[in-house]
């Protein structure tokens, strides 16, 4: 059963006498307990569309249409009370940088146990107590010591772990996790994947996982959808996609990466270009001008998600193209 | 490797690069920050050496003195044997010409107020080699190199994305001919889909040129593409140097080991079944580094020894360098 349903999500943001569209009309739905990751290059909207769900959205940005379901309810449709008791309490985030997530001035105690008191209207001692065994679930030790210092006292690494206790204390249905190790060093990065996946198969969440590595997701997630230009473009089980890219563009990002183990290639295979500026609502497909494989109708027409050819009609691999990919042919 | 018969171009002894900070909300405290703690390495004419490690390791730090951004605490850098810390800032004017670097992040490096040409072409004018003329024709043979059309030399960096713009630092590096460049994390603050093609220009540049790299990079990946051989760094020493394959398939310093198990690998099914060697804890203040081996706090083996007694690069395999007592 799905905990969370977008429908037809479209996200802009106003810039002087223009207009950026972020978010192109994007659906997807997360099952109970399911892991997904949404990955693209830097802005291609996989932020936007989260924060959109979560209504944390900047000032200048709007919700031009769409519908988000949450266990039922239409959230665009709340009013903010209502819309605060879902926030940090059955959805909540993990966002790339601790330092500026954590208050400053706030000790780790306070902080942790701020949302238990505010949400589930725990006492201040239960609260604390409840927050020490959230802090060891994420794997501190000394808590009474940790509890009295600020955050500029601690790493990266051990801040990411509060911010995470502190996303874990109403144990949310949905948690998402937004380039959640991304400014972390890779052997306090496997810290962190260890754990969240550790806290995944204790908890019954389910967590969405935006980034823009492609390494970090494969051995962590169930299902994988790549965004490009505020589309969605293709979209399929982890292993689907790893094995069976479809779309030109995860075919381009799966062969640019160098490989860290096995054959090496002289020459890495590089996509050309730049991702285009989001300006204007694209009337074709927004990868035409970097595609190796583009035919004249990619010029015409945005293609939408389909399912893949030669897959007898699987549900789960879906891309947008207007070639069949494996052969080179227009569908 | 492409050692051009093992003529070694730059050369660290016992390089030692220490900064004083002042600790305490009221600056009431000093202390040192041992950024390099003594390090020699040696790179040949023509290779691509690798230097990886966390950030705060040294790495950066190591690059910068090499090209006398920074003065060195104490110890030598030779470059085609001459060295440069023994240098006055107006000996060093015609040594710089030989020595170039590219930074990280290819939106602060350049000036917005002046044009993509000016910036491509300031190298030359500061060393008074060349007139405003032949300038122009040397800026539009630079900007073919990296990939950019020649008319865009009268354009301002905003109007260039990412990718453009390192190509643009890349022209300004080379323009004056350098014989080595130091590349400080390069690729890192450019999308996936534009680092691979910043990666395929910088090693056809270096055959075009004959060109000598320090690669400094934390992404083991991309170091392992472009690299010959690859220095791992760890709170201000090197760990392990090793020629690149000898070092991923056969790492024996117990840093280099849990770095090589921590990076993701975009393949499903291997990184299920991986076993990742997780550190415990953080990487040291390196204000109060460790006693003895400075990675013995973390260190999965390490025993009564470490924490006493340094241990030294040693050449456990040929050309196989590696700084533990019980490495292996």
């Amino acid at each position: 059963m799905a905990i969370l349903e977008v429908k037809n999500l479209e996200t802009t943001f106003k810039q002087r006498k223009s207009k950026i569209h972020a978010v192109n009309g994007v659906s997807f739905s997360l099952r109970k307990g399911e892991m997904l990751a949404v990955v693209g290059e830097s802005g291609c909207g996989k932020s936007v569309s989260m924060l959109s769900i979560v209504n944390l959205l900047p000032p200048a940005a709007t919700i031009e249409n769409g519908q988000i379901f949450f266990d039922g309810q239409d959230i665009r449709k709340m009013n903010k009370r209502d819309m605060q008791h879902i926030r940090g309490n059955k959805i909540s985030m993990i966002f790339q940088e601790p330092m500026t997530s954590l208050n400053p001035l706030m000790k780790i105690s306070a902080q942790v146990s701020e949302a238990l008191i505010y949400h589930k209207k725990l006492s201040k001692s239960q609260a604390l107590e409840r927050s020490t065994e959230l802090l060891e679930l994420v794997g501190f030790s000394n808590i009474r010591e940790l509890f009295n210092e600020y955050p500029h006292q601690l790493s990266g690494g051990m801040q990411q772990r509060v911010m995470i206790a502190m996303a874990l204390t109403c144990d949310p249905q949905v948690l998402i996790c937004d380039e959640a190790t991304t400014a972390l060093d890779v052997t306090i990065q496997a810290q962190i994947v260890e754990l969240i996946k550790n806290l995944h198969a204790k908890l019954d969440s389910s967590i969405i996982f935006i980034t823009h590595d492609l390494g970090l997701i494969a051995g962590m997630v169930d299902r994988v959808i790549v965004m490009y230009s505020g589309f969605f473009v293709e979209e399929a089980l982890v292993d689907d996609l790893y094995d069976d890219p479809r779309h030109p563009y995860t075919i381009g990002l799966l062969k640019s990466i160098p490989k860290i183990r096995g054959k090496e290639v002289t020459r890495l295979a590089s996509i050309e270009g730049s991702p285009p500026d989001l300006l204007e609502k694209p009337q074709f497909c927004p990868f035409a001008p970097r595609c190796r494989y583009s035919v004249e109708r990619c010029w015409r027409e945005n293609p939408v998600l389909t399912i893949v050819p030669g897959k007898d009609n699987n549900p789960t691999h879906k891309a947008a193209c207007w070639v069949d990919t494996r052969n080179g042919v227009e569908k | 490797m492409k050692k051009e018969q093992n003529e070694v171009i730059v050369s660290i002894k016992d390089l030692k690069k220490h900064f004083p900070v002042k600790l305490g909300a009221f600056s009431e405290r000093s202390g040192i920050v041992h950024a390099i703690d003594g390090i020699s390495i040696d790179i040949y004419r023509g290779e691509t050496l690798g230097l990886v490690g966390e950030s705060g390791c040294g790495k950066s730090t190591t690059g910068f003195v090499i090209v006398q951004l920074y003065r060195a605490t104490s110890g030598h850098v030779f470059f085609n044997r001459i060295d440069l810390t023994k240098l006055s800032e107006r000996e060093l004017r015609p040594m710089r010409k030989k020595i170039q670097i590219i930074f990280q992040d290819p939106y602060s490096t350049l000036n917005p107020r002046m044009t993509i040409g000016e910036s491509i072409g300031e190298p030359i004018r500061a060393h008074k080699l060349m007139n405003n003329k032949e300038i122009k024709q040397r800026v539009s043979e630079l900007l073919k190199d990296v990939g950019l059309k020649p008319s865009l030399a009268n354009r301002y960096p905003h109007e260039f994305s990412g990718g453009q713009r390192q190509r643009i630092c890349i022209a300004r590096a080379l323009i004056i001919d350098p014989e080595f460049v130091v590349c400080d994390e390069p690729v890192s603050a450019l999308d996936v889909s534009v680092q691979a093609q910043i990666i395929n220009l910088m090693q056809d540049l270096q055959e075009k040129y004959n060109l000598t790299y320090l690669f400094i990079a934390h992404n083991l990946a991309v170091v392992r593409h472009i690299s010959d051989r690859i220095a791992v760094m760890y709170l201000g020493k090197i760990v392990e140097i090793a020629e690149k394959n000898e070092l991923f398939d056969r790492p024996l310093h117990p840093y280099t080991k849990a770095l090589l198990s921590a990076v993701p690998e975009a393949d499903p099914k291997m990184e299920r079944q991986r076993h990742r060697i997780i550190l415990e804890g953080d990487v040291p203040d390196a204000i109060s580094p460790p006693s003895g081996c400075r990675f013995h706090t973390r260190c999965p083996i390490a025993k009564e020894k470490c924490s006493q007694e340094i241990p030294d690069l040693e050449e456990k395999r040929p050309g196989h360098y590696v700084a533990c007592h019980y490495a292996g």
